[in-house]
Parts: structure tokens; sequence; C-alpha cells
């Protein structure tokens, strides 16, 4: 099992314990973790998984694809640490990864 | 705003089309709707917010594959969509594309009246509700206060390209109508700023070397960075607080376009007067219907105790909704339960026979 933190946009902090294999929004949906939305049911297909990935683990999680990249024009506030959480696939190497829940999904 | 037929249907009298079923939406379950009453004798019109038939299958996912429609190990929503099209090619349905139905409301004889935003009006037996998970808009992007400005100043899109000659305009997007805009209301603005949040554009490359012209003889202002904030008052925007990496702009703008793509909202199948839970259509499970008699709903749209919002749970909706809408249809007519494989009439119907 691997540990991901979801910060809220007010500070609260949530640590869920996930299945590798499974993506960062299933493991948000699966643990209940608000601001999470996935609209799409996690085809990449919408931009309401958004997170901003901790500064320290922005290497371990890499860039958005090409198609991530045009489904994150269609969120808010879009900044370089933004990634579709469902297109983050979970592993031993992001054991701890932090991730922020923006204010908003749209 | 088009109606398309892609086989002879009903005939229309007066301008107002008569029918025996109205389905709303045309993505999967919408058009098995159509297969099953045609089954039965009902004839269909659909309607459809979109341009196209296929719903989610089409707009969100075309080329990702289904994996749990019985009997197609994997099938693209577009894939799943061109079959249904020719499975209900028998029965003739009309569709009305780029039409929303607005209203709802029973004449005195039990029929249904139907009018579309495009102003298309229907006279129908039975309505039948298969709009997933609601009828696609324009996303409303995040910003304080964009509501009060919303139709005056700020637009999701242009019905006259006169509407905004001498303006000063903001387009805010990436995409074909964030670009086409660009393109097509240079020529008439005041001033014009595109704004996107990268220096990459998903619209086509023709379109984007375009614009890309236009910014070089400075008729168009490409900004890299995003809209933080509207300033302007009884609904006339005045500036736009844009945030680009050189730090914060304020625009002169007195129009804004944003395109951020499309959602999905129940919109106004709200106001019809129909029991909802959570935003859903509350149905019962032998009939699919609604509080309202005469009115069903199938596929995400409804909801009763132990609903999966499959594709497949559509279908048997659908099923059981064709045979209570016959009971409406032919209230006189005895329904004899058959099937396909065996059936003569029913062949006849299909035009295997």
């Amino acid at each position: 099992m691997t540990k991901i933190t979801f910060i809220q946009p007010d500070g609260e902090s949530q640590t869920v314990e996930a299945e590798n294999g499974l993506t960062v929004m299933e493991a948000a949906k699966l643990n209940d973790v608000p601001g999470i939305e996935a609209e799409c049911g996690g085809a990449c297909a919408c931009a309401t998984c958004h997170v901003y990935v901790d500064e320290s683990w922005r290497a371990k999680t890499g860039k958005p694809s090409e198609m991530e990249e045009d489904m994150l024009d269609f969120a808010f506030d879009v900044r370089d640490e933004s990634r579709l959480s469902c297109q983050i696939k979970i592993s031993d190497a992001l054991d701890g990864l932090v991730v922020r829940v923006p204010a908003k999904q749209f | 705003m088009t109606s398309t037929t892609i086989a002879p249907g009903a005939p229309t009298t007066s301008g107002i089309i008569e029918t025996d079923a109205i389905v709303i939406g045309g993505g999967p379950c919408g058009l098995f709707a159509v297969f099953e009453l045609g089954l039965l004798d009902i004839k269909a019109h659909v309607v459809d917010i979109l341009d196209r038939p296929g719903g989610q299958c089409t707009e969100l996912y075309p080329e990702k594959p289904i994996y749990d429609v019985p009997a197609l190990p994997t099938v693209t929503g577009q894939e799943l969509t061109d079959r249904l099209m020719e499975q209900i090619k028998p029965f003739g349905p009309q569709f009305h594309f780029g039409e929303r139905i607005d209203t709802l409301k029973r004449e005195p004889d039990g029929r249904f009246r139907l009018a579309t935003d495009a102003g298309t009006e229907f006279l129908a037996k039975v309505v039948v509700i298969a709009a997933g998970g609601g009828s696609f808009t324009p996303k409303r992007p995040p910003l304080a206060g964009i509501e009060n400005y919303e139709g005056k100043s700020v637009f999701y899109s242009v019905r006259k390209i006169e509407q905004m000659r001498g303006r000063d305009i903001v387009i805010v997007g990436g995409g074909d109508s964030a670009l086409d805009w660009t393109l097509n209301l240079a020529p008439v603005a005041k001033s014009l700023t595109l704004v996107h949040r990268r220096d990459e554009f998903r619209a086509a490359p023709h379109s984007v070397e375009k614009m890309r012209k236009l910014v070089e003889e400075a008729s168009v202002r490409l900004m890299i960075g995003q809209v933080t904030e509207l300033e302007g008052a009884d609904g006339e925007l005045s500036t736009v607080h844009i945030k680009t990496s050189g730090g914060m702009e304020r625009v002169a703008c007195n129009a804004m376009l944003p395109f951020f793509g499309l959602t999905m909202k129940l919109g106004p199948v709200a106001d019809w007067g129909l029991n909802l839970h959570e935003n859903l259509i509350h149905v019962d499970t032998e009939r699919f219907e609604t509080s309202e008699k005469g009115i069903f709903a199938i596929g995400d749209i409804n909801w009763y105790p132990g609903k999966l919002k499959l594709i497949l749970s559509g279908f048997h909706e659908a099923a059981l909704m064709a045979q209570a809408a016959h009971r409406i249809v032919y209230p006189n007519k005895k329904l004899m339960f058959q099937y396909t494989t065996s059936s003569s009439s029913l062949q006849k119907k299909l035009g295997v026979k």
C-alpha cells in the first residue's frame, strides 16, 4: 500500500493508503477526498480531477502527456505543478506523495 | 440548428410535429429506445443538443474502448454509436440535432407539447428522457460575479458577428472555438486579445497559423496567461485582470468569450415537475416511468434503488419502458411478447424478411 496525502485549499490534509496500479484520482474517490470530482470517470476527457503536485514530488510524477495538457486547458488556475490525478499511476516510487486540491474544479 | 432526416418519418402538419414518442437525448440509451419502441410500432423523434448522435460516447470518449457491452468484447464509443444507428435504421427515426427541449406541458387530450430552444414544437403521446448526465452546456469559468455579465458582455457563443462590432474583445481558450472566433471577430473588433494558458493550441494547425499572422500584423494580441478577475458594472464589463508570467495586467474589455469546453447540466428537465432524487429522475423499475404518467426516464439520468450507470442497464430499461409506452400509445391493442429470432412480424419491421 502506498500513502498519498491530499491537502485541501483550507489546509486540511488527509492521508490515504492506496494499492499500486490505481490512479491518484481513484485513490481520492475510494477515500471520499473532497474536491476531486472526476466527472468523466478517468477517461482524461474532462479536467475535474485537477490537482497541484507538491514541488518536491514533481520530478517523480513527471510531466503531463500532450492529451493531458489539452485537457488541462479546460481547468481553472492551471499552474506549472498542475496534473490531472486520473493520469498519475500509483507505484512504490510515489509512496508519500503530496498533492493539493484546487479551490474549484470546473 | 439543424433537423436531419436519415429516413422518412412522421409527416409534419401545421408546423407542429405530431409523433408517438419524443426521445430526449441521442446517446446509446436514447438510440436503443428508438429500436425497442420501433419493434412495438411506436414512431420516435430524437432531440439532442449536440450536433451528432452518441451523447457522451462520441462527445467525451469516441476513441476509448468500452469493455462491458454484452457480446462486444471491445467497442469504442464511436463504433457503438455507429452500430446503434445502423440497428435503428429500419424504424426511420427523425433527428433534431443542435436543439434542446426547453418546455414540456400536458395537453387536455393527455398528449405532451414540447418546444425546443430553436422553436421546434412537438405533440407526442409519450416522452422518453434519455438525457444522460444532462444537456451539454458551455463551462462557466469560476470567476467571481461572472453570471452578472452573461448575455450582456460575457458570451459562450456568438449568434451575430455584428453584435461584436467595435468592441474590445477578450477571447479565452486554445481550442477550435477560441481560434475560429479570434479569426472571425478580429476584422470587426475594436481590439481583440486572445488569452490562453500556454503557447500551444489544440486548435487546427491552419487556424493557429492564421492567428499567429494576425498577431504579427498586430491586429490580434496574444497573451499567455489566465483571467483572474472581472471588473464592470450593470452587466457591462470594462476591464479583465490577466495573470501572466510577467505579473498582473489589466486589459480593457467589454466583451469576453470564454471557451472552456462543455459540461453536463440537468437543465430544463429540472423544471418539468418530475420527482427528483439528487438531480436524477426517480423512476419505478417496472416501467421506468417518472412521477408523471407517460413520461419515462432511462439511462444515466434516472434513479431507482440499486441503479447502476451502465450502458447495458440503460438498454434493459429501454425494453421495459417500451412495453409501458405501448399501453399508452395503443391503449386498445393487446401486446404479444415476441422474439426477433422467430416472429415474422418483427422481422418484417426490421426489414430482414
